[in-house]
């Protein structure tokens, strides 16, 4: 018996092994030509965490630290009049947006780590904004996930559009897995729908759910870093952070579950099991799912004729193996995965700009520029 | 005499450890390790092994020799150029926003584990005394 089990034992720790060293779905390739440069266009940014671009010489970056820069021409001044950031752990002051209709309100959003509440600690806010004068006016808190916590990890947090006048943005599981993702009545895990006024759609999915929060969208999320409309669908694609495998790119549909951490991909950081099933009846299976992880952050669809080669595909920021990863999607599926700007450093951010252009915020660099090579 | 000097030495332990609120190494240990899963496993890794090229490893890491540059890195956070065991690491950690307390407790666990070791206790005051 004792042999029995020891072998069980052996084996599970070879199947572990195997199936952290198995690298899931399309290898990566690294392009045997490289047909593009960059160039910086804001410089000496730690962690340049979001970007919105309002053309492609006037743009806002955060610097997760809690600093909001206005960068025109190359020249960067620091937003006055931010409503506090808690800069803790991978916290701090996070995406910003610029509004559908910005011409006509000049709205912008933000998403920042947050110490308001009655508790110790903080979680993730979401507000809006106007800019005058290098200053930060109208600031309006739309969303204040509680209840607040000094954990470190897992504030999500992004933020996209669809056509119908929502704003979307996510919070991760601030680090308490076992309550936050699968409980509606908590905040944490979650994608949220909102209005762009802040008020709650009355079609949410747990408008009627008694003990919930309203302006959840989605959940059994765990840290979702990366949220993009999708250019012809108009669907909000989301991918988040796993445990050590099992990042994940989900379609967002309203009022389903995402499965974590009841279902997931990946293992704990230790290399114990989380979960030994993978999917369940009532929880979304993702698009696709990275193994070894790639810690993903930022997302964009390349739509432009910039890049001829690149048209239509999905770019994330890979954190740990410090690229720019293309994705080729067909019918929903990755068949090709490509290194962009392989060895660049830690990459937090990808957007399109309304010039076509992609633009990469890099950690320790700041925003790169990526020109095709003609 | 002998009795009288170790109420003497007593009774000094009991005050300094009340001005300072040192508390006991052990503790430190258990909240240092808490600190280690929540703020710096995701790049360390979870026996400080880091990742080859891009997270130096803290797990027989001669660059914790220097403890003083150690928690100025926690403190106030560390980029650019470092070479670690031999290897050159190019990348950024930002300060994580702990208190002294807390970045005393990891700096205690860090410097007790995976191969590495110490005599020194790493107090809270001896954090605050740290500046930019």
């Amino acid at each position: 018996m004792k042999t029995l089990r020891h072998s069980f034992f052996c084996l599970t720790l070879i199947l572990v092994a195997a199936c952290d060293a198995q690298e899931h779905g399309p290898k990566i390739s690294t392009p045997n030509t490289i047909d593009y440069s960059y160039e910086i266009v804001a410089d000496s940014i730690d962690i340049p965490w979001g970007l919105s671009l309002l053309s492609s010489n006037d743009f806002l970056v955060t610097e997760k630290a809690g600093i909001l820069y206005h960068v025109v021409d190359g020249k960067k001044t620091a937003i006055k009049g931010l409503p506090p950031v808690y800069v803790r752990g991978q916290g701090g002051l996070l995406d910003v947006a610029h509004s559908p209709n910005y011409e006509e309100d000049g709205l912008i959003y933000f998403t920042t780590s947050s110490p308001l509440g009655e508790e110790k600690g903080g979680h993730t806010a979401l507000y809006s904004a106007q800019l005058k004068n290098d200053s930060l006016i109208n600031t309006s808190l739309l969303y204040k996930g509680d209840y607040n916590t000094k954990k470190g990890q897992h504030w999500g947090s992004r933020i996209a559009f669809d056509t119908e006048g929502h704003i979307y943005f996510s919070i991760g599981d601030r680090g308490n897995r076992e309550v936050n993702p699968q409980d509606i009545s908590r905040d944490g895990g979650k994608i949220y729908r909102l209005n762009l006024d802040g008020s709650i759609p009355k079609d949410n999915p747990f408008s009627a759910t008694e003990n919930s929060r309203k302006a959840i969208y989605s959940f059994g999320h765990r840290n979702p870093q990366g949220m993009i409309t999708h250019p012809k669908t108009g669907q909000i694609w989301v991918h988040e952070h796993g445990p050590r495998g099992g990042d994940e790119i989900n379609i967002i549909k309203p009022g389903k579950n995402y499965g974590w951490p009841i279902i997931t991909y990946g293992i704990n950081y230790s290399g114990t099991p989380i979960t030994d099933i993978t999917e369940k009846e009532g929880m979304e299976q993702p698009l696709y799912y990275w193994v070894p992880s790639i810690a993903p952050s930022g997302m964009a669809f390349s739509t432009s004729d910039i890049y001829p080669k690149w048209k239509n595909n999905l770019f994330v920021g890979s954190l740990r193996f410090e690229y720019l990863e293309r994705l080729v999607i067909e019918k929903n599926e990755v068949v090709k995965r490509e290194k962009v700007l392989d060895s660049i450093g830690r990459v937090r951010n990808i957007e399109q700009g309304p010039d076509g252009f992609l633009y990469v915020g890099v950690e320790g660099k700041g925003i790169l520029k990526i020109i095709p090579k003609s | 005499m002998k009795v009288i000097s170790l109420f003497f030495v007593s009774s000094f332990s009991v005050l300094c450890l009340f001005i300072y609120q040192q508390k006991p190494l052990k503790q430190s240990l258990v909240d240092g390790e808490e600190i280690y899963i929540d703020f710096c496993m995701q790049c360390h890794m979870t026996n400080g092994e880091g990742v080859p090229g891009t997270f130096p490893p803290l797990a027989n890491s001669d660059y914790l020799d220097d403890i003083d540059k150690t928690i100025y890195a926690l403190k106030f956070g560390l980029k650019g150029p470092i070479t670690v065991n031999g290897k050159p690491y190019n990348s950024v950690m930002v300060s994580q926003g702990l208190d002294n307390e807390e970045i005393a407790d990891v700096t205690n666990y860090i410097l007790r584990n995976w191969g590495n070791s110490t005599e020194e206790i790493i107090t809270e005051e001896r954090i605050a005394n740290i500046q930019k």
